[in-house]
């Protein structure tokens, strides 16, 4: 009786998943294994082309450039809301929560005007005479890194605070009793504690940075194209629908790849935590 | 509380990270806010003309009502499912198997480009549905893992004898439902739904290829005229994006704190 209440409820939402989501993808990625060329030939074609490989590779880079700085910067930089006195945090906490809900078309459309021939950065540099002619910054990989960071450092403040607040206080305190230098305390509690949160933040920015569309788009142009720009060429400029559902079955398999790996290297090394 | 000094090297670091995080967005504003039919920071003369040319725009007003249409309908969607969906999750957790919460948070691993391009090309191309039907659906399903998550969060908290003892009384369950379970779990609600709404409002991924001629979003509309045009109205959409964005932090301070974001 219970079982039939607990499925009688949720039904509804498990039928629009399945009907609106595993059914619709699992379609698309049945389509790359039943072309007319046989079962593995779109992704033979996918990773046989020169272009395609470089694109990939460009977005496993960019990705991981992503993440690493937005590693760094968002756990100094949560470190230090986390310490920080009760008015002054929520200030901040609003400081960062502010840009995550501002789109990402918005967040990247202020890159735009920064990064611009004639934008902001390289007006002030000219007038400033720091350069003689306006510099190249926009459809180029650092652009698209710096303004992919700009997305997702917030995201990763907001995850590690929550992480660094959990750690208990009297932990810390116990630390420097017993004669560790903050730097000590910071290295050998704190930073081991954060791990599973840095690895969930992680894996939010570099599945965000591998399959996001607008910033690439805007920002990196046809210079820097990324699977996902990729992806939207095929399918809606070149209306190559095959080599679409190929690289998104790339994209669906690469993403729940990382999660799942990243998943069990959190449960591992820290077993309460996940 | 201050248990540890802070190095100073750090203080001016997380300084520079929060100008980097607000700089961009007041330039953005200076930039709505200029005269010059140019984009240009900082702005040179003050004008409201580009906020008029929003509505001069006839796309504009289209997809902002669109937009409006989409969130407002997928958010209500989800709600009505996701609530009862996260209730048994939490009441039934025995008796469900432990997959369910899983296909639950399946819309945020699954890429949003795939989904989109899946909607398109399974839904609206091979059975023919109407495009604007697949678009509400995908923002629908955008929208659920935020209100199951939410919903969970605040269930969590909640002290099912409660509800047992009113059932056990003679109250029908949905009375019960309705008198017991909602009030306790409302900002929960509130929370969800902020946050759903802005999630549909901003969505570009899969927006993208489930609009065409004839129907299309704000963000996707944004990103059509910026590769015509570059002038300061997308700095002013922007801008009223950006008021919306404070009205939802307005409501959430006044009903959770801010705080509950960071959790």
């Amino acid at each position: 009786m219970k079982r039939f209440a607990g499925w009688t409820l949720a039904s509804p939402a498990t039928l629009l998943v399945v009907v609106f989501l595993v059914l619709p993808v699992l379609a698309t990625i049945v389509t790359t294994f039943t072309t007319p060329g046989g079962p593995f030939s779109t992704y033979a074609a996918f990773f046989g082309s020169g272009f395609r490989r470089t694109v990939l590779w460009r977005t496993i880079q960019v990705s991981l450039a992503t993440t690493v700085i937005a590693l760094v910067i968002g756990f100094l930089t949560a470190y230090v809301v986390s310490r920080s006195p009760g008015w002054l945090k929520s200030i901040l906490i609003v400081a960062a929560v502010f840009p995550l809900l501002t789109g990402v078309v918005v967040r990247s459309f202020a890159w735009l005007i920064i990064l611009g021939k004639n934008g902001i950065l390289n007006t002030t540099l000219l007038n400033l005479g720091v350069i003689g002619e306006p510099l190249t910054m926009l459809y180029t990989q650092g652009a698209v890194i710096i303004a992919m960071v700009y997305l997702f450092v917030p995201l990763m403040i907001l995850t590690l605070v929550g992480v660094l607040e959990a750690i208990p206080d009297d932990l810390i305190q116990a630390s420097a009793s017993l004669g560790a230098k903050p730097t000590a305390t910071f290295m050998q509690v704190t930073l081991p504690l954060a791990v599973p949160g840095l690895i969930v933040g992680a894996v939010l920015v570099f599945t965000g940075s591998f399959t996001s569309y607008a910033t690439p788009q805007l920002l990196g142009g046809e210079q820097v194209m990324m699977m996902g720009t990729l992806m939207y060429q095929q399918a809606m400029v070149v209306f190559d629908w095959v080599a679409a559902s190929t690289i998104a079955a790339v994209m669906v398999v690469i993403t729940i790849a990382i999660v799942l790996l990243m998943t069990r290297v959190a449960r591992r090394l820290n077993p309460m935590a996940v | 509380m201050m248990t540890q000094k802070i190095h100073p090297l750090l203080i001016a670091g997380t300084v520079l990270v929060f100008m980097f995080l607000v700089g961009p967005l007041i330039i953005v504003l200076g930039a709505a806010l200029s005269d010059t039919t140019y984009l240009t920071f900082p702005p040179q003369g003050l004008s409201l003309r580009w906020f008029e040319n929003i509505f001069a725009i006839d796309a504009f007003r289209r997809t902002i009502l669109t937009s409006l249409q989409i969130a407002l309908l997928s958010t209500v969607i989800a709600l009505i499912i996701g609530i009862p969906a996260a209730y048994a999750l939490n009441r039934y957790r025995i008796q469900l198997p432990g997959w369910l919460s899983t296909l639950f948070v399946l819309p945020v691993l699954v890429p949003e480009l795939v989904l989109g391009f899946s909607l398109l090309k399974n839904l609206a191309v091979q059975f023919n549905s109407p495009i604007y039907v697949a678009l509400l659906f995908g923002h629908a399903l955008l929208v659920l893992p935020y209100v199951v998550r939410v919903i969970s969060a605040s269930l969590a908290s909640f002290d099912f004898s409660i509800e047992e003892a009113a059932i056990s009384l003679g109250s029908p369950p949905l009375k019960t439902f309705f008198t017991i379970l909602l009030p306790n779990v409302r900002s929960g609600v509130i929370a969800a739904f902020i946050l759903a709404f802005i999630t549909s409002i901003n969505d570009v991924s899969i927006s993208i290829f489930l609009t065409g001629p004839g129907l299309s979003t704000l963000p996707i509309q944004l990103l059509a005229h910026m590769e015509q045009f570059f002038d300061p109205t997308v700095a002013s959409v922007s801008v009223l994006l950006m008021l919306l964005t404070v009205a939802v932090m307005a409501i959430v301070e006044r009903t959770l704190g801010l705080t509950f974001l960071a959790k």
